[in-house]
């Protein structure tokens, strides 16, 4: 039976596999020949576009910033009215140290300014006095013994000596490279003994820290550097808790010393809290706290005029809402552009199409001259036509149909807008309609005209449904370059004519939100995607013709 | 992400390596970036070309986008690739840039020339360095200019006549952002000048400031480029407006327009030069070499030769002469000059940079209303 339906190729394969075969290796080739500009359009396109709109929910830099309270800060419950416990400022110290020294933190308080206002200076000045409060345990160590100023003393402790901390090492060397956004891999000619950083875990694990960073990112080597001031409160705090008996490494007498002596650690709750008073308070932790996981919601709720709040998502308020009435704004106008740019066009287009051949090149000309013009020219023209002191309202001044002192507003506002866009962008609604209605017969509406339809009859019910594909491909073309305009709402908009594309480039260029830009960019993406999807839905894609 | 980054890096490479040395260890391309028009003008005039004559086989080229230059450096720098050498930029930039490391931190004795009588630079430039990166070139304010010929028999003498539309009825002109007219809002509406900042930090303030300006709102046409007020002063769209005081400099004694200035409340602010971090040494070198010698005493003083911003450092005042074409005495037309400096108001870096977003958001969506 089988053997009956299986059709077998003259080299005696069954045919559909060889028919496969080929068909394959014509579509690799097909492959092959659109390989240049398939990688051109990714690596110059989809890349960048992809990386940009990820920026929309990346949110790692409060974990790599801040990585010790944030897990500290996990088990705090931000709705209640207690400030965070001991450990979490303690964290925030070691942190804030090492992230100051990397100039990290102020990008960490400009990101979370976003967010609660205030946050980019309490994170600058609070960077400066990280040292001060280091020294509240290194002086006092210091004058205990001039060694621990040398940086040789801290290194032959620290160092290895057979066996090494090898998961330390790792973790501090992930640390800092998250933090500083380099690689951290190389030798550092230290790694951590095992047996101090069980004994002295704090103390360790800061010197380990500040090794990676002088070798990888200074590129020092750390035997010859003195450590940070940071790990004398680390060391002062270990020794409360260590128990030296055991111990007979280097510097082992300085060591009981030190912890015989007893030596202040700095409360950290309370430094903070003298450093600036919004420490001592619950905003800043809640605004570290609801911010802190890795890809955040929070940029798309702003962009929606919303945001996250430890009680959960609520409204922006009032007073702050902008976006969605942008937003709307923007499709609204956008939707009156492309009909002006229909009824402007559409006529333009009949006679293009249905004049001789003569006259219709010199008025395709007209059409396609402003084409030719830089767009803040003729953006910059729409200004001296349309403003109170300009030609438009000289002339009706003149002729007397406006008063000179009521003259006409017509720019700075939606009208300035629309008019200047509708002419802008009028080119790209007649150039699909011109070029449809070249194609339809003048013969039909000749015929339709001897079988007894009226003019409008023949042109409603016969001209006017065969020009519909010109009509959609204008206007698609119209809408998505007019929902994302910039440059003219900009100058002729004034307060209410600009578009959210205004906005985006405000957050681009000067505000410097660029996860709320991305967001904005992306719900603006979506929104086309949707709209292309609604016209495929309703009037078919198919239908679309650009010539 | 990384592919780009790798590529863009290739690039840099191989750029980079097909630049060659003038002496040694420092770069011969240097490429400025500043704001273009007069002030670049100025700029290039004043020690750009006189920087190029001494040295020979160095080359400059401008890139005009101080504008956008911390949206640009954090770019470059996230790239791994920063092809700007010295940036032009106001104080607020330099401070942010140097807060997020995109930009050198300076010693002013060691890496900027001292006086001629000896005075060392840190105490020459004195408050105006701002930030530890930042080197100030010019003082310049922003300020109201109005039409003579529009505002009757009494010419506006304070910064409130901005407020007062039945003494001075017309449009105004006002930059379209909060900075300088929520400050000028305050103090029309009876804040004293130095409780501006307190009132400004609370919900009450902002408000109250935003209250202040809706009784002229829909007098205003909103600006968002310096060439605006002038451009609309010299067509008679607004009465009065507000911008920096070179360009209203340049409408009045190049251009010859009917238009007065009213130093009432101006708003000090700084404008220097940064090094970007991410430089070669050689680059870094050449930037170091440039800056030094174009922020001396003589050069700021020549600077304001060609534009009428003051020179941010204290022994280039008395240095300062006649303008270059026009050879009017350039001292009368500083914002510092005693006489235009009698109420001045000092924008505070600190607060616009805590606030900035909170209250933009307001602002815009005030506007938008």
């Amino acid at each position: 039976m089988a053997d009956t339906t299986t059709m077998i190729a003259a080299d005696g394969t069954p045919l559909k596999r060889s028919l496969a075969r080929a068909l394959r290796r014509q579509k690799l080739r097909a492959l092959g020949l659109i390989a240049p500009l398939l990688l051109f359009v990714l690596i110059t396109f989809i890349v960048p576009i992809a990386s940009m709109l990820f920026r929309s929910v990346e949110n790692d830099i409060v974990a790599n910033t801040l990585p010790y309270t944030v897990e500290a800060l996990a088990d705090w419950d931000a709705t209640g009215t207690d400030l965070p416990p001991a450990p979490v400022y303690e964290a925030m110290f070691y942190d804030m140290f090492l992230a100051a020294e990397a100039k990290r933190h102020t990008r960490l308080g400009t990101r979370l300014n976003y967010e609660t206002t205030g946050m980019s200076s309490l994170f600058r000045q609070s960077g400066r006095n990280m040292d001060d409060v280091a020294d509240i345990s290194y002086e006092p160590l210091e004058d205990l013994d001039d060694a621990w100023d040398e940086g040789e003393t801290w290194y032959a402790l620290f160092n290895s000596r057979g066996v090494s901390d090898t998961t330390l090492l790792a973790d501090q060397r992930i640390r800092v490279a998250r933090l500083s956004g380099n690689e951290a891999g190389a030798d550092i000619n230290f790694a951590p003994d095992a047996e101090v950083s069980a004994l002295l875990p704090l103390a360790a694990r800061e010197y380990t820290a500040w090794a990676v960073f002088v070798a990888t990112q200074d590129n020092r080597d750390p035997a010859e550097r003195d450590p940070w001031e940071s790990v004398a409160p680390a060391l002062v705090t270990d020794l409360r808790a260590a128990d030296l008996s055991g111990y007979a490494g280097p510097a082992a007498d300085m060591l009981r010393t030190a912890q015989r002596a007893n030596l202040p650690i700095p409360d950290f709750a309370q430094e903070f809290g003298a450093m600036d008073e919004d420490w001592a308070s619950l905003e800043p932790w809640q605004t570290i706290q609801t911010h802190s996981g890795t890809y955040t919601p929070g940029y798309f709720l702003n962009a929606i005029d919303a945001q996250k709040t430890p009680e959960g998502v609520a409204w922006q308020p009032e007073e702050k809402q902008i976006l969605l009435t942008l937003f709307g704004r923007t499709i609204w106008m956008s939707l009156l552009i492309t009909f002006s740019c229909i009824a402007l066009g559409y006529p333009i287009a009949w006679l293009l199409a249905n004049l001789p051949m003569r006259q219709a090149n010199v008025l395709l000309i007209l059409v396609l001259l402003p084409f030719w013009t830089s767009l803040l020219v003729r953006t910059s023209a729409w200004k001296v036509m349309l403003q109170q002191q300009g030609v438009i309202n000289d002339v009706l001044v003149w002729i007397g149909l406006v008063a000179d002192d009521g003259r006409l507003i017509m720019i700075n506002n939606q009208f300035g807008t629309i008019v200047a866009m509708t002419h802008i962008l009028l080119p790209f609604m007649i150039l699909p309609m011109y070029s449809v209605m070249q194609t339809i017969p003048p013969s039909y509406l000749r015929a339709a005209k001897s079988l007894g339809a009226t003019n409008w009859t023949a042109f409603w019910r016969v001209y006017f449904p065969q020009s519909v594909p010109g009509i959609g491909a204008g206007s698609i073309l119209v809408f998505i370059l007019s929902i994302g305009y910039y440059i003219t709402p900009e100058i002729v908009g004034g307060t209410k004519g600009v578009f959210i594309s205004n906005r985006i480039a405000f957050h681009i260029s000067s505000s410097l939100n660029w996860g709320l830009a991305a967001a904005l960019g992306t719900i603006l993406l979506a929104a086309v995607l949707v709209l292309y999807w609604a016209y495929d839905k309703i009037v078919g894609i198919d239908n679309v013709k650009l010539g | 992400m990384k592919l780009t980054k790798t590529l863009l890096a290739t690039t840099a490479l191989t750029l980079a390596s097909g630049t060659a040395f003038a002496d040694g260890h420092m770069a011969s391309d240097m490429t400025l970036v500043s704001w273009g028009g007069a002030y670049q003008n100025s700029q290039q005039k004043a020690y750009v070309e006189p920087y190029l004559e001494m040295n020979d086989g160095v080359t400059a080229v401008w890139d005009e986008s101080s504008a956008e230059a911390v949206a640009k450096l954090r770019a470059m720098n996230e790239a791994g690739s920063v092809t700007w050498d010295v940036v032009d930029v106001v104080a607020a930039d330099a401070i942010r840039l140097c807060d997020e490391g995109l930009a050198l931190e300076i010693d002013p004795d060691e890496d900027l020339a001292a006086a001629p009588d000896g005075t060392s630079a840190s105490d020459d430039f004195g408050d105006l360095l701002v930030s530890d990166c930042f080197i100030p070139q010019i003082v310049y304010s922003t300020t109201f200019g109005y039409r003579t010929d529009l505002v009757g028999d009494t010419p506006p003498t304070e910064v409130c006549a901005v407020f007062d539309t039945e003494t001075y009825p017309g449009k105004r002109s006002l930059e379209k952002r909060p900075i300088n007219n929520m400050e000028w809002a305050l103090l029309c509406d009876g804040v004293a000048k130095d409780d501006v900042y307190d009132v400004l930090a609370t919900d009450e303030g902002q408000q109250q400031a935003l209250d202040k300006l809706a009784t002229i709102k829909d007098d205003v046409i909103w600006w968002s480029a310096g060439a605006d007020t002038p451009q609309l002063l010299a067509d008679g769209e607004v009465i009065m407006g507000s911008t920096y005081n070179g360009r209203l400099f340049a409408a009045i004694e190049e251009q010859d327009q009917p238009i007065g200035m009213l130093w009432d409340a101006q708003v000090f602010d700084l404008d220097g030069w940064i090094i970007p971090t991410g430089l070669s040494p050689e680059r870094e070198a050449r930037a170091r070499d440039f800056i030094k010698f174009a922020t001396d005493t003589q050069r700021l003083a020549d600077q304001a030769k060609y534009i009428s911003y003051g020179p941010a450092r204290a022994s280039s005042a008395p240095l300062v002469g006649q303008h270059a074409t026009l050879g009017i005495d350039m001292a009368p037309h500083m914002p510092t000059d005693p006489d235009n400096a009698q109420n001045t108001f000092l924008y505070n870096y600190e607060f616009w940079a805590d606030y900035r977003d909170d209250i933009d958001a307001k602002f815009q969506a005030w506007l938008a209303q």
